[in-house]
């Protein structure tokens, strides 16, 4: 089965379902659209799995790509170009899952003003799905900026009390990133234009992983990168604008935020910072490495320190994200691949816990642990599968979360570029700190003798509910168990990666006076 | 049949089992009350692979069978696969769990019995047993983790069983946290040994394994080791053990005492090789294990709760066991591992038999309205019970003399070989090995006190709880009797596969471990012992298991636990610590847990609202103070507009000039 423009059809399906909800009549029409076309979309997209070979080579040009020519021929090389490798097959799937799990998450939860709330999360999925299938960095940088306008108003509008301050620190603090990564990337366009593109500005992904910029270069422009992607993961210590987004965002909103938003930061460090900045990467490595313990570590006390379920779980991201930082910093094929798959169990995992709590905040109107207590009594089956995504978050063997814990600490403490087997020690304890805080709130909220009527009569998962989790709940134990096939779509991208690394960080060592040169000439370029 | 697939199925059934009572029972409520059903779907599941156990044991014949099902992960040179290796090891390991397994399986129907959550037990059961059976056959130690951490998931959820009582939940989180600092220790080794011999599967560890540099064999052996105090429940990890007792009996016999809490001694038996290449480890594991052994030891002589005194007895087992280990005895290890977990077994079923009796009292007591409350496992109000609880009272005497060391019973053997090869390391130079000797000795003897003063405080003796005139407990069903008869049994004869060396080459479970062609290494001592200072050895070991049988029972059935006193008085200071468990609990709260929540609470939480976003919303107000500022400039007066730009270019021409 061969549906041209596949890559296309994914990315822009939920952009025309935006159009359709915007046109429908009432509330039952603008969910249904909402869901059929997300739905549709995941189909879709199993297209791409399907039709992704990961045995060939995507070193040259992505698989199932779409391209147009340049937008601004022979002045910018800019174009639409969009494809699948080995690094976004996974997300892009991810994000296609979540589509219409986030759409059915809201049914009841969102009471007001339908229209618009169905018509940004589509929109939004097209944001998403774009920063992810982008081969060219300025379409990226778009996609990049499109997911910011949708998600402030879903903050914005249907978020709790807080939502305006949440929504606008939400905006600003990524807006600074990406600003500083956009002249970042005009300076990189015009370098790299004039080394390996006849002096035409380019943001052609190939080209740019092509040229090997000068050291002198790489520092700066590695670090607005990085410095972008680091607010988004959110690393410490950019990370405080995560759980006010989280609390205050509905339900929907939380799930798409961890579930693939924050991946867009990951994501961006692998795809750019990595194979653009390979020397500067693998001289800040320790820095990030550091930073993504300290994440691990102080991400995890904090959220132990919470009395509040969600913000609880929205500060174990930040721990959590902090092992697939130190993935992406050990440069080895065991780590990356770590990181690659444990970006997916996190949207899983996290999902379906931000899921949870929403379910459980749309029967009782709050969020507080302290307000529940003894449920596993009135609502056994939630129980169950928040159990489950407990242990899976928590990392227990069986489920995903370990697969990709495991590969990024068995990587990282034999990455060369780390070389600290302490620093790996101290990332391990995030293990243990994991199960301090996840059944801490299992044990505050579930365990017990209820002492509050209100929890008495709950009612337990209904069908959409249960519709929702047990997708979720699947993979979890699909990934935990049977990972091979998923990890064998992205090695060989991996591999390459690394390659791509170690070749160009061995040739810019050894033509050290070419750099010389051709930072002169890309000194008078910025002069001009 | 083929050995692959029985083996699948091995592991497989429990696994089914636990999924479709569990999933039937979760998703369709009619089929909770279903007692009948879901007790024999449970221990047949359990059952059955028992049988094939045994037919596996019978046709092998000495090679190691390696079944692969299919790859777990593959990332850049690293390979998990789910494969299973069935050799000596695992065979007797599966043999215990499915055998003893299935016997506490069939005796929980009977104990469970009416409880709401009889469904939900039995599937957490089965996938105990899943877990178990994956660490004991798992081919690397990826595996042998899944069901490492799967047990402990498993100890947490029935540990926790009983949620509304919100004291067991807080055990069953002790326990899972616990064992998780174990586990953070398990993961390190794990990353040394991929590091330093790439590959995590057992053959290749323990290949390659003792070839690393002695600094890291010594870590990996070491931080193992530290794995195995958690899920083993030795010092300094061992606290949690004893707040175990909260889950429903079956589940102390079978978990925290029979199989997962043996797991630690599975490990190092199954790297024995490398294990011997850290003789200062080695050293460590035997001194922690006596000291483990002598402290739990203490502990269980002052404790009043039926369950506590065997947990403790437990750990102090466990100890033991260590201690074999240590002196490079892991087949020894292993062999008390089985013979314990036949008595023990039996000691906690029996107790379970006795504990569901006294809430029959209980019940009673309080459906006659007397108004006195009854704590169904505090021995002080129990005594006298083995006229109304015979096949109870038997099978308990049977395996507190075993435990004992009494000789000819099972206990008798294991003890003794851990006892002399402890001896014997110290005769071939090792000065540990006298320390751990004597402490062993010590412990033997107090072993057959707090044994004995258990069973004389409950069975003999006359009645202590009101009213005992005219309520009577009663002997549990035949379902949980029979598992006890069987385990008594077995508490009685398992000794004999492994005879002490001076009765010639008769040691049995020597041969089949550690023969040729075996699983496990041992050390090999250069000085043998005589065969007269061996048969020497036995005679003080049984002499002083006679005496602590005699004395305690001298002492307890004379002055009931009114001799506790007597002791208090006798040790004073020392008594009152092993009363409080030597503070330990009370040390970690102080020294750890307030610290660590204190610090989560009062700095960390604190230090990320008014730093970390302080700095960040101080950016923000500080931007905002200034737009506030420069708007003043933003005029909309052409003329000033034009005096800064003036101003601007000239400066500009100025740093380009100069």
């Amino acid at each position: 089965m061969n549906i041209p423009n596949i890559t296309s059809i994914v990315i822009f399906l939920p952009l025309i379902g935006a159009l359709l909800t915007l046109l429908a009549p009432n509330e039952k029409a603008i969910k249904w659209s909402a869901l059929g076309v997300t739905l549709i979309t995941f189909m879709v997209s199993i297209g791409l799995f399907l039709g992704f070979d990961p045995a060939i080579s995507t070193a040259a040009a992505p698989q199932l790509a779409d391209l147009s020519s340049s937008w601004f021929p022979g002045q910018f090389d800019i174009k639409y170009f969009v494809g699948i490798d080995g690094l976004n097959l996974l997300l892009i799937m991810l994000t296609t899952l979540l589509g219409p799990i986030v759409v059915l998450s809201s049914w009841t939860y969102i009471g007001k003003h339908h229209k618009p709330y169905y018509t940004l999360l589509l929109v939004l999925q097209t944001g998403v799905t774009g920063v992810f299938a982008s081969f060219d960095i300025f379409l990226f940088y778009i996609f990049f900026e499109l997911t910011l306008i949708p998600m402030y108003f879903i903050i914005g509008i249907w978020g709790g009390e807080n939502r305006i301050y949440a929504a606008l620190k939400f905006v600003l603090y990524t807006l600074v990133g990406s600003l500083l990564m956009l002249v970042a990337l005009i300076f990189l366009g015009y370098a790299a234009g004039d080394a390996v593109n006849a002096g035409v500005f380019t943001t052609d992904w190939f080209k740019l992983v092509s040229f090997n910029m000068p050291l002198e270069m790489q520092g700066w422009l590695f670090l607005l990168f990085a410095l972008a992607f680091s607010i988004k993961v959110p690393l410490f210590p950019f990370h405080t604008w995560l759980p006010d987004a989280h609390v205050q965002a509905p339900t929907g909103g939380s799930v798409i935020l961890a579930g693939v938003l924050l991946k867009m930061g990951t994501y961006g460090l692998v795809r750019f910072c990595l194979p653009f900045f390979p020397n500067a990467a693998h001289e800040y490595a320790m820095t990030f490495a550091i930073l993504a313990v300290i994440g691990i570590i102080y991400g995890a006390l904090v959220s132990r320190a919470q009395s509040d379920a969600k913000k609880l779980v929205a500060y174990s991201s930040v721990s959590h994200l902090g092992f697939v930082v130190l993935g992406i910093f050990a440069f080895n094929t065991e780590a990356l691949q770590g990181a690659m798959i444990q970006m997916v169990n996190h949207g899983i995992s996290t999902g379906a816990l931000f899921l949870i709590v929403g379910m459980l905040y749309e029967r009782r109107h709050t969020r507080e642990m302290a307000d529940y207590g003894g449920i596993a009594k009135s609502v056994p089956v939630l129980t169950f599968f928040m159990v489950l995504s407990v242990l899976a978050s928590a990392g227990l063997p069986g489920l995903n979360g370990f697969v990709g814990e495991f590969l990024i600490l068995v990587g990282a403490f034999k990455s060369d570029v780390l070389a600290s087997p302490f620093l790996v020690a101290l990332a391990t304890t995030g293990v243990i700190l994991a199960a301090v805080y996840l059944l801490y709130m299992v044990y505050r909220m579930f365990w017990g003798t209820i002492d509050n009527e209100a929890n008495e009569t709950m009612m337990d998962l209904n069908k959409r509910e249960l519709g929702l989790l047990i997708p979720l709940a699947a993979l979890m134990i699909i990934l935990g168990l049977m990972p091979a096939p998923f990890l064998a779509k992205s090695e060989p991208a991996v591999k390459n990666l690394i390659e791509v690394i170690e070749t160009k960080r061995a040739a810019s060592l050894s033509e050290s006076v070419v750099t010389i040169e051709t930072d002169v000439k890309s000194t008078s370029l910025t002069t001009n | 049949m083929q050995p692959d697939f029985l083996i699948k199925l091995v592991i497989l059934l429990p696994l089914v089992g636990a999924a479709f009572n569990g999933l039937v029972g979760l998703f369709a409520p009619s089929y909770r009350k279903n007692e009948g059903l879901i007790g024999m779907v449970a221990t047949s599941m359990v059952a059955i692979p028992f049988f094939i156990a045994v037919y596996l044991f019978v046709g092998f014949h000495g090679d190691p069978i390696i079944v692969q099902a299919f790859t777990w992960m593959q990332a850049g040179d690293l390979t998990i696969d789910f494969a299973f290796r069935i050799d000596q090891l695992s065979l007797l390991m599966t043999l215990i769990i499915t055998g003893v397994g299935g016997l506490i399986h069939l005796y929980a129907t009977g104990y469970m019995h009416g409880d709401d959550g009889f469904w939900r037990f039995f599937a957490y059961l089965n996938l105990f047993i899943f877990m178990m059976l994956s660490l004991v056959l798992g081919n690397n130690l990826v595996v042998l983790f899944l069901g490492w951490e799967g047990v402990g998931l498993c100890s947490y959820l029935l540990i926790g069983f009983w949620y509304k009582d919100l004291k067991n939940s807080a055990a069953a989180n002790k326990a899972f946290i616990m064992n998780r600092i174990g586990d953070f220790a398990f993961l390190i080794a794990m990353f040394i040994l991929f590091k330093e011999v790439g590959s995590l599967n057992f053959d290749a560890v323990l290949a390659g394994g003792p070839g690393m540099d002695q600094t890291w064999i010594n870590w990996t052996v070491l931080l193992l080791f530290i794995g195995a105090t958690g899920k083993s429940a030795q010092i300094p990890l061992f606290t949690w053990l004893p707040d175990a007792m909260a889950g429903p009996t079956p589940v102390s016999a079978l978990i925290h005492a029979a199989t997962m809490v043996t797991s630690g001694l599975y490990l190092l038996a199954r790297l024995s090789p490398l294990v011997l290449s850290a003789p200062t480890i080695m050293a460590i594991i035997t001194v922690v294990g006596a000291l483990t052994a002598i402290v739990a030891a203490t502990i269980a002589i002052t404790q009043n709760d039926i369950k506590k005194v065997l947990a403790y007895s437990t750990v102090s087992q466990l100890g033991y066991m260590f201690l074999a280990t240590g002196v490079g005895a892991f087949y020894v290890a292993i062999f008390h591992v089985m013979t314990h977990a036949f008595f023990k077994a039996c000691l906690f079923l029996g107790s379970g038999s006795v504990i569901h009796s006294m809430h029959h009292v209980e019940h009673e007591l309080a459906h006659d309205g007397h108004g006195h409350a009854l704590d169904p496992q505090d021995m002080r109000t129990m005594g006298g019970l083995k006229k109304y609880m015979p096949a109870t009272r038997m099978t308990f005497l049977i395996s507190t003399l075993a435990i004992a060391g009494i000789p000819l019973l099972s206990g008798f053997f294991s003890k003794d070989e851990i006892l002399f090869k402890a001896f014997e390391f110290g005769y071939d130079g090792h000065l540990v090995g006298w320390f751990v000797y004597g402490v062993g000795i010590i412990t033997a003897f107090l072993t057959a006190i707090y044994m004995t003063r258990a069973y004389v405080l409950t069975f003999e003796g006359s009645p202590r709880w009101p009213h005992s005139d005219s309520i009577h407990p009663h002997e549990s069903p035949w379902t949980m009797t029979l598992p006890l008869w069987v385990l008594a049994a077995l508490a009685t004869v398992g000794g004999y596969i492994g005879l002490p060396a001076v009765l010639g080459d008769v040691n049995w479970i020597h041969h089949w471990l550690a023969g040729e062609g075996g699983p496990v290494a041992e050390f090999a001592a250069h000085t043998h012992v005589s065969h007269g200072l061996e048969w020497a050895l036995i005679a003080i070991g049984s002499l002083i298991a006679i005496l602590g049988v005699f004395l305690g029972w001298k002492w307890y059935s004379s002055e009931g636990i009114g001799f506790d006193d007597k002791i208090s008085a006798r040790f004073g200071g020392l008594y009152k610590l092993w009363q409080g468990k030597y503070f330990l609990d009370e040390a970690y709260d102080k020294a750890v847990v307030r610290p660590l929540i204190g610090s989560a609470h009062h700095a960390f939480n604190p230090f990320d609202k008014y730093v970390v976003d302080g700095l960040v919303n101080a950016v923000g107000f500080f931007t905002r103070g200034s737009s506030f500022v420069l708007r003043y400039m933003q005029t909309g007066l052409v003329h000033s507009y034009a005096v800064a730009i003036v101003f601007g270019v000239v400066l500009i021409i100025y740093l380009m000039l100069f």
